[in-house]
């Protein structure tokens, strides 16, 4: 058969630069600010710049797949159904287009993975990181300690700097790291604070530490992330970053309004271990 | 070509009868609804406790709450109550089962009631010792929680199973709280009571119908 | 079509042919079994417990009355007749299969025919997955309103795990199953599998699964999810020993049909069928072999751990007595991730064996297709805790595993090149599995780039645990796997019962069900990012837009699949137009066997020799190989 001289792979070429040119500005600035988390926190603006990152970075990709499989579509469709089965050329393989894919592929996933290290490593991104972090954001040695209490099927918080007050409702100074610990007094839960970019699961027996720098005032979402029985779709409440003089009054209001509960509570520990453990009493 | 259509029209039937019965009989099958009676204070509430379902429950040896009336009969095992928007709610809870105690002592504080009261058996009280804990009715949603205390375990004539007389040992506990606007809410113990499994919080403490429960607010 | 409607005069009656080892007798026995091992398990579980008696149900019996059914089922088919006449001393012997058997009866008996339990497979497979997709449009109804709801809360949370069990049971099997077992045999010259009893014991312990499964709703269901994390599943009352024996039952299901395709591969192969001549499929079906013979028994192992929790109050996964919730959670997903591999290789396997025939061009980049599938098989060992990045594992951990799981997507990457560059200059053919193979492009297109979102650990921290995840791993699998699936039946089923299927109405049905998927599960991206967790009964109200469209969306989804039982109905129980040999013009081994292949599949074990993919070289219609056809007129 006589060879098609068509210069197929440069008109795929030029579609796909006008396809990418084109998405990629509009996916950045369009969809990219409403991208989650938002920012209202230090770690959830991070994160929202990583996935704005991604996103951009998954248009091309994206692109080079789409307008390749749809150009081969139309351009080498078998325009005679009704005649003979003819065969197409007999080729088997291109070993300079195989290597450049593995080159551009690889460096593309080497870059996305040290992209997301080295962000993960600037603040922790407000993921839990277990008993022994490996990101500790400056200053916080003298952080805000807020110890998130998961149990079936609510949340409640202590605050050890504060007598280890017991309280059912979550609030947050402003301008503020927050040093969570997050555990579970019976199952395994998970602690997501949606705004704020933070999600820790919550072991029984474990500390699971996650980091945020609060930013300005803002309700955020709390949501159970992982399934802990019946109650999980209900295990929601809402929490508040409030300027820095209203958390001291508030504070200083839950002590008075807990204390005739704080008397019997135990003494504040990362991880507590309650009463009956297994089965039957 | 008749046959064919038998059997593909039998099998259909088969299945379509398969269908029905997992949703029916299974799926949809959920406790009852009481209403809260009305009054010109507000709606009111008559709640009960006890350490055994009825004999002829599918669970006769498992904790529950049951509805009642001002006087205690009328045993109803429904779960979901139906209470006004907006209205001052006067809950009267019959605590008929033995202490099991708090997992989590700050629940041994009256929460979300006016006054941030309850009256134990005529006595306004804000506390319980935790370890009498017998259950609560919390409705987190609304920041509700109630510590119900337990029958002692050498009081005289405790109640078995449902229902049970107020000539039973037993404890009488009544608080009030406001609702506000319209939805559904979910109610459930927070006392480790489901006894026989794991950290005793599986079973009925698990199950709507028992333990657990919906608040619709109308 | 009935066994009565094609009894020869003379054949015994319908109460004898009832009589004897077969489906019938598997379940009665297998009820019977059920209920002796439960009143003999009474006698031993210590009634005097106090859980059992304060529960009311006792896991102990419950589980050895499962093995008992299991046993007595199995033993009801007649698998216990090949080991009980060799230890009484007789022979081996090796079934053969020379004369057809007509009717439907060999369908529901313990076959070591290699095409019939491909069969049953495809129809018990099928039940399942409908049972499954039922489920799925139950947990779109209830999702339609975050405040009314049409279920229980228990039993809602059992509907979810069931869909989510019986999906990732069953489809793992799905195209190893029906397919590998028929037509793997077939294109390395083989006439059998390795071992047709052990073939015919995966398929009736699967089916075992199923009904166990299903067993759950009697004891009250389970609330944990597919994923059984513990504590919360010890804490479940008995319809998690359901859970437990379903899957216990499908992990050695799943060990034994990929040791017994690998062996088969291995060692049956035909003269001249070196590996560099092995279909691609065949490579896929290696891989994906590889993985469920390494993983599967970690399953296995774990179901045993969690099930002495329950019946022994053993402590492994008890925190306060030594145990750990993350025990499981790694043990769980150390099987979990190549599992999901499991259900992806076989797809890539089937679209890059069908495209090259509908191109009419060899595939492109044979090697690079094979090393694409064992890297993925390779590296899906080593990224398991991807799962579990905010779970408190060690935060040492997250970057090598956000590292491994990057680059996973390398190998993945390379099918696609294979797939374009087959396309490339070819001549196009858009039939109905060609159409599904593209369709399987584009899903696992943006599946694969969610799953790049997911394997970065700040992005990850926002997904984890939501939609987006489920949008995820619903486009790999089901945009994926199952278009795949359903490209290898339009394709081989014509060939496999030997009637056709409408072409028309399979182009109705492909756009139907491409249109309705991506609209069900394109706006679960956005409801994830939204911030609406898994497995939830109610979400807030501003989410009830988007969550009744892809409700909708479901309902359409399922309809289409109610569609395709239509086409299918109407192609094999109605129409029962006879299919050509090769209507597909495949140069592939099994398509130069005549339609339906006979029993004993051909006369002389073939002689391989060319490519495997010969397009381009001579015109249509010469098979590969150079084997001797079972039938005169077959080419």
């Amino acid at each position: 058969m006589e060879t098609d001289q068509t210069p197929h792979f440069r008109r795929v070429a030029i579609l796909w630069l006008i396809a990418t040119a084109i998405l990629t500005p509009i996916v950045i600035f369009v969809l990219g600010p409403g991208l989650p988390p938002g920012n209202g926190s230090v770690q959830a603006s991070g994160q929202t710049a990583d996935n704005i990152v991604l996103l951009a970075l998954s248009v091309p990709v994206a692109m080079a797949v789409l307008v390749t499989l749809g150009y081969e579509i139309w351009a080498f469709r078998e325009r005679n159904l009704n005649g003979p089965v003819l065969d197409g050329p007999a080729i088997t393989g291109n070993s300079s287009i195989q290597m450049w894919w593995l080159i551009i592929t690889t460096t593309l996933v080497l870059f996305l993975a040290g992209f997301g290290s080295v962000r993960l490593l600037q603040d922790g991104s407000g993921g839990g990181q277990g008993p022994t972090p490996l990101v500790n954001p400056t200053g916080h040695q003298h952080a805000l300690q807020v110890q998130v209490l998961a149990q079936q099927w609510e949340f409640t918080y202590r605050y050890p700097q504060y007598g280890g007050i017991e309280t059912p409702t979550l609030e947050l100074p402003a301008n503020t790291l927050v040093e969570f610990h997050v555990t579970s007094l019976d199952v395994v839960h998970s602690f997501w604070a949606y705004q704020l970019g933070v999600k820790a699961d919550a072991n029984p027996g474990e500390d699971n530490i996650a980091y945020v720098n609060t930013k300005g005032p803002l309700s955020f979402a709390i949501h159970c992330a992982e399934l802990c029985g019946v109650w999980h779709g209900y295990m929601f409440e809402t929490g508040k970053v409030v300027s820095q003089p209203d958390f001291a009054t508030w504070i200083k209001a839950m002590q008075v309004q807990y204390g005739p509960a704080a008397k019997s509570l135990p003494p504040y520990s990362t991880h507590y271990f309650p009463e009956p453990v297994g089965r039957g009493s | 070509m008749v046959k064919r259509s038998i059997l593909v029209l039998s099998a259909t039937a088969l299945v379509v009868a398969a269908i029905a019965a997992y949703v029916v009989l299974y799926l949809t099958n959920v406790p009852g609804t009481a209403q809260a009676a009305q009054s010109s204070q507000g709606a009111h509430l008559y709640l009960a406790t006890v350490a055994a379902a009825e004999l002829s429950d599918p669970h006769p040896t498992w904790v529950s709450y049951y509805v009642t009336n001002s006087q205690d009969q009328n045993w109803q095992h429904d779960t979901t109550f139906t209470v006004p928007a907006n209205t001052l709610v006067h809950v009267t809870i019959f605590q008929f089962d033995g202490d099991s105690g708090l997992r989590n002592n700050f629940l041994s504080q009256v929460q979300g009631t006016v006054g941030g009261t309850m009256q134990l058996n005529g006595k306004t009280v804000q506390t319980i010792n935790p370890d009498d804990a017998a259950h609560i009715f919390a409705i987190p949603a609304l920041g509700v929680s109630i510590p119900l205390q337990g029958v002692s375990s050498n009081a005289k004539n405790p109640c078995g199973n449902a229902p049970c007389s107020m000539s039973m040992a037993h404890n009488t506990v009544t608080f009030t709280f406001r609702t506000g606007a319209k939805g559904l809410y979910r109610w459930q113990c927070f006392v480790p009571c489901g006894a026989g499994t794991v950290f005793d919080f599986g079973g009925p403490m698990q199950t709507v119908g028992y333990m657990d429960g919906f608040l619709k607010v109308v | 079509m009935t066994a009565t409607a094609t009894r020869a005069a003379g054949a015994p009656p319908l109460q004898r042919r009832l009589l004897g080892f077969n489906l019938l007798t598997g379940i009665v026995l297998g009820v019977a079994g059920y209920w002796v091992a439960y009143a003999l398990a009474g006698l031993i579980h210590g009634a005097s417990l106090d859980s059992y008696a304060e529960t009311g149900q006792s896991d102990v019996q419950i589980m050895i009355g499962y093995f008992g059914g299991v046993v007595g089922f199995l033993a009801g088919l007649g698998f216990l007749n090949y080991p009980i006449m060799r230890i009484l001393g007789h022979p081996p012997n090796i079934p053969d299969h020379e004369v057809e058997e007509p009717g439907m009866a060999k369908f529901l008996r313990l076959s070591t025919d290699h095409k019939v339990i491909a069969m049953q497979y495809m129809m018990g497979i099928g039940v399942f997955f409908f049972v499954g997709g039922l489920n799925a449009m139950l947990i779109r109804t209830e999702l339609l309103s975050p405040s009314t709801h049409v279920f229980g809360a228990n039993q809602y949370l059992t509907v979810v795990g069931m869909h989510g069990s019986m999906m990732m049971g069953m489809m793992t099997s799905g195209i190893l199953g029906p397919f590998a077992n028929w037509v793997v045999p077939l294109m390395i010259g083989s006439r059998r599998m390795a071992f047709p009893r052990i073939e015919a014991l995966t398929f009736w312990m699967l089916m075992a699964a199923g009904a166990v499964l299903i067993s759950t709703i009697f004891f009250g269901g389970f609330q944990t999810g597919w994923t059984g994390y513990e504590p919360l599943s010890d804490q479940g009352t008995a319809g998690y020993d359901a859970y437990i024996g379903f899957f216990t039952l499908v992990s050695i299901s799943m060990c034994l049909l990929g040791l017994n395709l690998a062996v088969t591969i291995v060692t049956m192969r035909a003269p001249g069928m070196t590996w560099s001549r092995l279909p691609i499929f065949c490579w896929a079906v290696l891989a994906t072999c590889l993985l469920m013979v390494l993983a599967a028994p970690m399953l296995t192992a774990t179901l045993l751990m969690g099930a002495m929790d329950r019946t022994m109050d053993t402590g492994y996964f008890i925190p306060g007595v030594g145990g750990s919730a993350f025990l499981w959670e790694n043990l769980f997903w150390v099987f979990g991730h190549p599992e999901v591999y499991v259900l992806a290789i076989p797809g890539f396997g089937i679209v890059l064996e069908l495209i090259p025939v509908f191109a009419r061009k060899p595939l492109w980049g044979y090697r690079l297709a094979v090393a694409g599938m064992m890297g993925v098989a390779l590296f899906s060992f080593f990224v398991w805790q991807h799962h579990l990045f905010v779970s408190g594992i060690n935060a040492d951990l997250r970057p090598f595993y956000m590292l491994s799981t990057e680059i996973i997507s390398l190998p993945t990457g390379f099918t696609f090149l294979c797939v374009m560059g087959t396309l490339w200059r070819g001549r196009i053919r858009l039939t109905v599995p060609m159409l599904f193979c593209l369709a399987w492009a584009f899903n696992f297109l943006f599946g694969g780039i969610s799953g790049v979102f997911n394997s970065d650990v700040p992005s990850d921290v926002t997904t984890h645990g939501s939609f987006f995840v489920m949008a995820h791993f619903h486009y790999t699998i089901m945009g994926g796997l199952i278009f795949a699936f359903f490209a290898a039946i339009y394709y081989w089923l014509p060939k496999m019962t030997g009637f056709k299927l409408s072409e028309r109405l399979g182009k109705i049905h492909f756009w139907w069900m491409f249109i309705a998927f991506n609209s069900t599960f394109g706006p679960l991206f956005a409801v994830g990012f939204l911030g609406m967790p898994r497995r939830v009964i109610t979400y807030p109200t501003s989410l009830i837009g988007l969550n009744r469209w892809v409700s909708v969306s479901a309902f359409l989804l399922g309809l289409s699949m109610l569609f395709f039982l239509y086409i299918v109905i109407k192609g094999l129980v109605y129409d029962r137009e006879p299919a050509e040999d090769n209507p597909w013009h495949s140069k592939s081994f099994e398509w130069s066997l005549p339609t339906p292949v006979p029993a004993y599949d051909f006369n002389r074990i073939p002689v391989f020799s060319g490519d495997p993919y010969p397009y381009g070289e001579t015109p249509a219609s010469t098979p590969a190989g150079g084997p001797e056809p079972a039938t005169a007129g077959a080419v």
